[in-house]
């Protein structure tokens, strides 16, 4: 049986008067690829943020490979060994793409092993000729391209990431879906996007939420062709 | 590409041993002291502001802690020794307690700034208040605005008899900012001081990373705190009497002033800006034509308009285009802002 890295019951979040999480029951199994969708507001990043740590659920319990994680801090569900993008860029300005990655991996090894590491994969990243120029000079598409870097160089066994496509070039975008793909293969990824495009060429299984809860989960053809999912959300657009 | 930390070092010795040989052949050991002194205690801020980014308003507090703690003990002790190791543990552990209720507590920026300042009101009001006969610590009278003077001063260690004064105690105190300035330094270089620096530019992304923030934040102002009470205790013994003015929010006005002009983000630009400005303030006192806390207020004026990175890097930049070196470049003040604001 395939171990679930990944679940929430009854998952809920208030904000005053408004559920912007309602009642989410969601499970993902190691190595699995899922996408969760949904138009503006339907609570795919509150349900996001609820499992990172940097919301508290009102409701709901949130369990990491069996281990319940509900209202634990970033850095402590960070420290399991879960990779987490959010939907800003969230990098160091004014530090190196190499020191930006180095950091990443000094939480988990030494020294010298997270020297050796990030130069893997700032290499695998293609990012060698710019690895010691400044984050802040760089363009957006190499910006997000560090970020994914910085989350996968400690070997994660659970990858979050809000919106990895967002604001991208479509050769950025090809890239970083190969890059995900290699990232399946030691650990389970989630995706928030919007990007159908994106979603279409990486996605198997997807989560579509409307209004705080889960509307329907299943392979991504099925549900592209859903007439009630394309009246939530993709209306004219699919 | 490996940074060569035993040259630096080297580099670092014989620069301060230059400076420790030439300076006293134009100024003299007495107020060169108290700019020494002055420059320790900048660079304790510098450390948690510059590369941590923790914007103290009270860095005073702990440098008055660390006075005070020296003279009260040194009354009570008679030897200088344990007074001086106590004065940098209790603004360490005064900062550690303080820092850990702002940090865990998640507060912003702005009211650390707001609660490190009323930290040092509430010290400076409550040492000025305890003149009376009641307020005694052991056999030391706190004394209220008048001070604490006639304590033991620095001897050498296990001879009470033995002061360390005068050219000598010039040399303790410039010998005591070599050894701080290599322990920034060494520190910088570690993991902890990268890891801070990360955290300076982007606590939630650390955060993310699985970096306990306020652990960090915790420990760094601590550290900060011990410089600045050792400081503050070098003060006590150079002046040979400690006031309530060493909490006043002038003297952390100061501080921060002295950082801003000197450079922040760079360990030597915060002892430049406090040793350059002191001494100004210092010629400035010998004439009365114009008051010189209006001249401060220039100065600072002008920094902030002309040279917002401060001195050092601004003349680390200026040596860098003329000699056309691309060493390491100081890192820009102004920070870009992401596009999502």
């Amino acid at each position: 049986m395939v171990e679930t890295v990944l679940e929430t019951s009854g998952l809920t979040m208030r904000f005053g008067g408004v559920t912007a999480s309602d009642n989410v029951n969601f499970k993902l199994k190691a190595r699995e690829l899922r996408c969760l969708i949904g138009p503006n507001g339907a609570g795919k990043s509150t349900f996001f943020k609820c499992v990172t740590g940097l919301l508290t659920p009102t409701e709901g319990h949130v369990y990491m490979r069996g281990q319940e994680v509900t209202g634990w801090q970033p850095h402590q569900i960070a420290s399991l060994g879960v990779g987490i993008k959010t939907q800003t860029p969230n990098v160091m300005d004014a530090l190196s793409v190499h020191e930006n990655v180095w950091l990443a991996a000094r939480r988990f090894y030494n020294i010298a092993e997270a020297r050796d590491r990030a130069d893997a994969i700032i290499e695998r990243l293609t990012l060698s000729a710019i690895a010691r120029t400044q984050l802040g000079q760089l363009a957006h598409g190499e910006r997000q391209r560090v970020e994914l870097g910085i989350v996968a160089v400690a070997d994660p066994w659970l990858v979050l990431l809000d919106e990895p496509a967002a604001g991208m070039s479509a050769q950025d975008v090809d890239r970083m879906t190969e890059i995900i793909h290699e990232l399946t293969r030691f650990a389970a990824v989630v995706i928030v996007e919007h990007d159908m495009q994106f979603i279409r060429s990486i996605a198997q299984t997807v989560t579509v939420f409307h209004q705080g809860a889960v509307l329907m989960e299943d392979n991504v053809e099925r549900v592209m062709s859903d007439p009630q999912v394309r009246a939530v959300y993709l209306g004219k657009k699919a | 590409m490996g940074r060569n930390g035993s040259h630096d070092v080297i580099i670092t010795l014989v620069v301060s041993a230059l400076l420790i040989w030439l300076l006293p052949l134009m100024i003299s050991t007495y107020t060169l002291t108290v700019l020494v002194i002055y420059g320790m205690l900048g660079l304790s801020l510098g450390l948690i502001w510059g590369f941590g980014g923790i914007l103290c308003f009270g860095q005073a507090a702990f440098f008055g802690l660390g006075a005070y703690t020296y003279a009260i003990a040194a009354i009570n002790i008679g030897e200088s020794t344990l007074p001086m190791v106590l004065a940098v543990l209790v603004p360490a552990v005064f900062a550690a307690l303080l820092g850990a209720m702002m940090f865990y507590g998640r507060l912003t920026d702005v009211y650390l700034g707001v609660i490190t300042l009323v930290v040092t009101l509430i010290l400076f009001k409550f040492v000025n208040s305890t003149a009376g006969p009641q307020y005694v610590i052991g056999n030391a009278r706190l004394g209220g605005f008048n001070g604490i003077p006639g304590f033991q001063t620095l001897n050498v260690p296990g001879d009470p008899s033995a002061y360390i004064w005068g050219d000598p105690y010039f040399y303790v105190c410039a010998i005591a900012l070599v050894a701080v300035f290599l322990l920034v330094t060494w520190l910088l270089r570690s993991s902890f001081g990268r890891i801070a620096v990360g955290i300076r530019e982007n606590e939630v992304r650390m955060g993310l990373m699985g970096y306990d923030i306020a652990a960090r934040k915790t420990v760094l102002f601590a550290i900060g705190a011990a410089i600045a009470g050792l400081a503050g205790a070098l003060f006590a013994n150079w002046g040979e009497i400690v006031t309530p003015k060493l909490f006043s929010l002038g003297q952390s006005a100061e501080i921060i002033i002295w950082c801003i002009v000197g450079g922040l983000g760079t360990r030597f630009g915060p002892i430049v800006g406090a040793a350059g400005l002191a001494y100004l303030k210092f010629m400035l006192g010998q004439q009365s034509m114009i008051d010189n806390t209006l001249i401060m207020g220039l100065i600072l004026v002008l920094f902030v308009v002309f040279l917002p990175r401060g001195l050092v890097p601004a003349v680390a930049s200026l040596l860098n285009s003329i000699f056309g070196r691309t060493k390491r470049k100081p890192r820009p003040r102004r920070m870009r802002t992401a596009r999502h604001g």
